[in-house]
C-alpha cells in the first residue's frame, strides 16, 4: 500500500467523519466543499475538514483512493459516502440524518 | 479545452443508450453543468456506483476538461 493511500486510511479510520475538502470548514475555497460542509455544520456533527489543496499528493491520492474523480469526498465510520451531489441528495432525503442517527453521531 | 454540450451528451447516450437526459451548461461556460440521466442500466445499483458508470462514460474528463457536473441519477421503471 502506497505511502499516501496509508496516510489516507489513517485519517478515515481516527475519525468517525471526514471531509475531504478544498480549503477548511471556516475557509471553503469551492462552492461544492462549502455546500457539504455547510450541511454537516447544520446538522451539528462533529467532523474532521482535511484541506486537500495542502498537498498535490494527497489531492490525488484522495481520487485514486475511492476511484472518485472529484473533490468534496465524505467518509463516514471509514467508508465513503459520496461527493456533493450524493451528499445533498441525502440530505434533502432526510437518509443523511438517518446514516448520522444509525452509527449515533448526531449530538 | 472544456467539453461542449453535445460532446458530453453523445458520451452520455453511448453508455446509456435508453437513457432519458436532461443536460444543462449551468453556467454558460461550457464548464459547468448539470445532467439527470435516468436509465435502466441503473437498477438496483447504489447512488455511488450509478455516479462511478457515468464518470467511467465520461472516459476520465470528469474533473479535468469538465470541472463540474451536478449530477443525479435515476432507475427507470
Amino acid at each position: 500500500m502506497s505511502e499516501i493511500n496509508k496516510k489516507i486510511k489513517d485519517i478515515v479510520g481516527a475519525n468517525d467523519i471526514v471531509l475531504f475538502m478544498k480549503g477548511t470548514p471556516d475557509a471553503p475555497q469551492c462552492g461544492f466543499s462549502m455546500a457539504v460542509s455547510n450541511i454537516l455544520k447544520h446538522l451539528k456533527v462533529k467532523f474532521e475538514g482535511v484541506n486537500v489543496l495542502s498537498s498535490d499528493e494527497l489531492r490525488q491520492g484522495i481520487k485514486d483512493y475511492t476511484d472518485w474523480p472529484t473533490i468534496p469526498q465524505l467518509y463516514v465510520k471509514g467508508e465513503f459516502v459520496g461527493g456533493c451531489d450524493i451528499v445533498k441528495e441525502m440530505f434533502e432525503k432526510g437518509e443523511l440524518k438517518k446514516l448520522f442517527e444509525d452509527k449515533s453521531l448526531l449530538s | 479545452m472544456p467539453l461542449n454540450k453535445d460532446e458530453i451528451s453523445k458520451m452520455i447516450m453511448e453508455a446509456f443508450p435508453d437513457a432519458t437526459l436532461e443536460l444543462k451548461d449551468t453556467m454558460g461556460d461550457s464548464n459547468h453543468y448539470s445532467a439527470k440521466i435516468i436509465s435502466k442500466t441503473f437498477n438496483g445499483k447504489t447512488r455511488i456506483e450509478q455516479h462511478k458508470m457515468v464518470y467511467k462514460a465520461l472516459m476520465g474528463k470528469m474533473g479535468n476538461e469538465l470541472h463540474a457536473l451536478e449530477l443525479i441519477t435515476e432507475e427507470k421503471k
